[in-house]
């Protein structure tokens, strides 16, 4: 679209002419002042306070928002911004030139740059307005009583619980380092209650889709009264308003000056490139002054140097929740394994392994770097217990397959590194086969060996990583678990 | 264009591997801006199809073919009101997942630069076809406002062809919405621009998805009727 820009006021213009600029054109966008006998749409409102949508989100009629405008209410930000003569996505902070292209645009009359990165939300080009809420922000009334859960922290959540309420109160930034199964959504509740008693705007955001689903229930069991948005792709929440969201950081994107304070969990998990959209989604979505805490069970190389040095405010929780050390994984190695598994065979140490797990009746995860090496070993795995079963990403089964092995009706699973992270059995022990291989990094092995010795009643587990060569990376997940055993024995959170 | 810029697969944004050898380099390659794993998910229509509408056979019931036609196509053909305006039409690939999530992205979601893709694959048909006009499928006025372009005139002006735009919609509600004897039975979607006289012209329409045949012969009947000699359509997939 178009606007034109008279006497210190956009006009929206429907067809091009000359007199008429795109509002990626227009350096110096005007703000009309509030009018606070305004009688605004309070729906309008509820839509687009914090938010960064476009007109298409809208579902008003442009006049309406307009006028909006004119009287102060709405903000218009141009989509595609200039730094020089750079372009910059205003609403994922694309700055690569491979992702933006141009076309022959309708709406303005001219040839229009977008950027494709973000397509998935809407397309935004040099003629689109990114839309917010400059009006007051809306009530929420707040229940009696804000928490409802009841349960009692371990000492070392504790530690951590107050640190999250203390960073949260002073608008800081706080890394919750805390070993897998140490119970860390927990940590967050004190947090959330004390932020939302003092009319806060929360946000829980995580990579995954799956952590926002299993998240949300818990987080409205514990918090029954309090309105909660939660987010993902496709989800119907999009345009509810809520003290409390929990959102893929995806949806973040569509955020804009929201939050008081925002908890990224599982950091980790982050491809490295993805890293630094992800920042930029997290700094547009959280207010200048905030809080902004990370969940973490394996932070990177840079952030743990942060934290040895002094330049990262952290709170480790060394100690799983049931109070019984992580299991330290051992380093079998298996020789060729690769070349033996194109001969259809699997190296005898493996095979051993696996005849230990079938004779003992203990159910075992075995991680594969790739799946068609994984699916060159199931049907040798297969003749070793008939009713083992692989998993992939793609795998359209994949739940059921997960589901059956809770159900203990598979003795073995294969699988990549898919099961890394987030599901868990109670009872079982890990192999990595290949543990030399690049995808295998630090964090993922941290992960993998976190899934034996989840339940408090089989808090042990066997961790064994086979490899051709013993890489930097298996030596730094060992020394993190260890250290983590150490310091929570130290603590005295290991019994 | 910068060389840099091409080294990513419009589809899947990883990097395209070129098999770098001297003929390579010293002829003309024919471009690519997809990469080899996506173009594998894309499948050809081959082997033996109907032959006004290129529904391949292999995965059609015996009982639903009537020598070289289709069920649908005996039936349109079997209409008096219908017959003998679509003369034939060409799809090049099946209507898949992969397809289908491309196209969505294209068309839905606005992402002009697939359009290279699609050129790219359509340009040695639009080429063999030779007609006297190419005639892009409209959108409606408040659909071109939505997408901010036609996906067929898009296609046709990046593989280097002029788009004769001699017809227009009529109807703006969404086809999909409707059944199909509703379809077929509606009096007109399309008009033409102006009085054209469009005697023995070969025409061939272009559409990116060939779902129910209604839409092309209703643009082939209004064509006919301006006296167009042939009809052929093509459209990416089926
Ligand atoms: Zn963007
Ligand atoms: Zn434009
Ligand atoms: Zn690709
Ligand atoms: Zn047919």
């Amino acid at each position: 679209m178009r606007f034109t820009l008279r006497s210190q006021q956009l006009t929206p213009v429907k067809f091009p002419h000359e007199d008429s600029f795109r509002i990626s054109q227009i350096p110096f966008i005007p703000q009309p002042l509030l009018n606070p006998d305004f009688p605004y749409n309070k729906d309008l409102q509820q839509l687009l306070t914090g938010k960064q949508l476009l007109l298409e989100d809208i579902p008003f009629p442009l006049n309406e928002i307009h006028t909006h405008y004119e009287n102060g209410y709405i903000t218009y930000r141009s989509g595609i911004q200039y730094k020089g003569k750079k372009p910059c996505c205003g609403r994922c902070g694309n700055k690569d030139p491979q992702w933006f292209s141009a076309y022959p645009c309708k709406r303005c009359g001219e040839t229009c740059l977008y950027c494709r990165h973000c397509i998935m939300m809407g397309r935004i080009s040099e003629c689109t307005p990114l839309l917010g809420w400059n009006g007051p922000v809306p009530d929420t009334a707040l229940p009696q009583k804000i928490m409802a859960w009841e349960g009692r922290l371990s000492e070392g959540q504790q530690v951590a619980s107050d640190h999250v309420v203390n960073a949260i109160q002073q608008n800081k930034e706080h890394l919750v380092w805390a070993v897998c199964g140490a119970g860390k959504t927990e940590v967050l509740f004190a947090g959330i209650q004390d932020a939302l008693a003092d009319q806060k705007r929360i946000c829980i955001a995580t990579p995954r889709t799956d952590v926002v689903l299993e998240l949300t229930p818990r987080l409205k069991a514990a918090f029954p009264e309090i309105t909660i948005a939660s987010l993902y792709g496709g989800s119907e929440d999009r345009h509810l308003f809520a003290p409390l969201t929990i959102a893929t950081t995806h949806q973040l994107l569509r955020f804009y000056h929201a939050f008081d304070a925002i908890i990224l969990d599982e950091v980790d998990a982050f491809p490295f490139t993805v890293e630094e959209s992800l920042q930029y989604a997290a700094i547009q979505a959280r207010k200048p002054n905030s809080a902004m805490i990370y969940l973490t069970a394996t932070p990177n190389q840079k952030w743990q140097r942060e934290c040895r040095t002094g330049k990262r405010a952290f709170t480790t929780i060394p100690a799983r929740f049931h109070r019984h050390p992580l299991p330290v994984p051992e380093f079998i190695w298996c020789g060729n394994w690769q070349k033996q598994l194109h001969k259809n065979k699997l190296p005898p140490s493996i095979l051993k392994w696996i005849k230990d797990r079938t004779v003992s009746n203990k159910q075992a995860l075995l991680f594969f770097p790739h799946i068609p090496l994984m699916e060159k070993a199931l049907p040798i795995v297969r003749g070793l217990a008939l009713d083992t079963e692989a998993v992939h990403a793609e795998d359209p089964v994949r739940k059921e397959k997960v589901q059956k092995m809770r159900a203990k009706e598979i003795p073995l699973l294969l699988t990549t590194t898919i099961l890394e992270r987030g599901v868990t059995f109670p009872n079982i022990d890990v192999a990595v086969v290949g543990a030399e291989d690049d995808i295998f990094t630090e964090s993922a092995l941290v992960q993998i060996a976190g899934r034996a010795g989840r339940s408090k009643d089989h808090p042990g587990g066997i961790v064994t990583f086979f490899h051709y060569g013993k890489t930097e990376e298996m030596l730094k997940a060992k020394k993190q678990i260890v250290g983590m055993n150490r310091e929570g024995i130290r603590k005295g959170l290991i019994d | 264009m910068n060389l840099f810029l091409q080294d990513r697969c419009l589809i899947c944004h990883e990097l395209i591997r070129p098999s770098i050898s001297w003929r390579a380099m010293i002829s003309v390659e024919k471009e690519h801006s997809i990469c080899t794993a996506c173009e594998s998910k894309l499948e050809k229509i081959e082997g033996e199809t109907c032959h006004i509408c290129c529904r391949p056979f292999i995965y059609l019931d015996e009982k639903f073919r009537h020598g070289n036609l289709c069920n649908d196509c005996t039936r349109w053909e079997e209409d008096p009101e219908w017959q003998g305006f679509l003369d034939k039409n060409i799809s090049l690939f099946l209507y898949n997942d992969f397809l289908k999530e491309v196209l969505a992205k294209f068309k839905y979601r606005g992402d002009y630069a697939l359009v290279k893709v699609f050129s790219e694959l359509m340009k040695d048909k639009l080429i063999k076809m030779e007609p006297d006009l190419f005639v892009p499928i409209p959108l409606s006025d408040e659909r071109l406002y939505e997408r901010g372009f036609n996906q067929a005139k898009a296609i046709l002006l990046v593989s280097g062809f002029t788009p004769s735009e001699i017809i227009t919609r009529i109807h703006t509600e969404k086809q999909s919405k409707k059944s199909r004897s509703e379809r077929i039975h509606l009096p007109q979607v399309f008009k033409l621009c102006q009085d054209l006289n469009l005697k023995d012209k070969n025409i061939v329409i272009i559409d990116d998805i060939y779902t129910t045949g209604s839409t092309l012969r209703h643009a082939a009947r209004l064509l006919k009727g301006a006296g167009a000699a042939a009809i052929q359509s093509l459209t990416i997939a089926r």
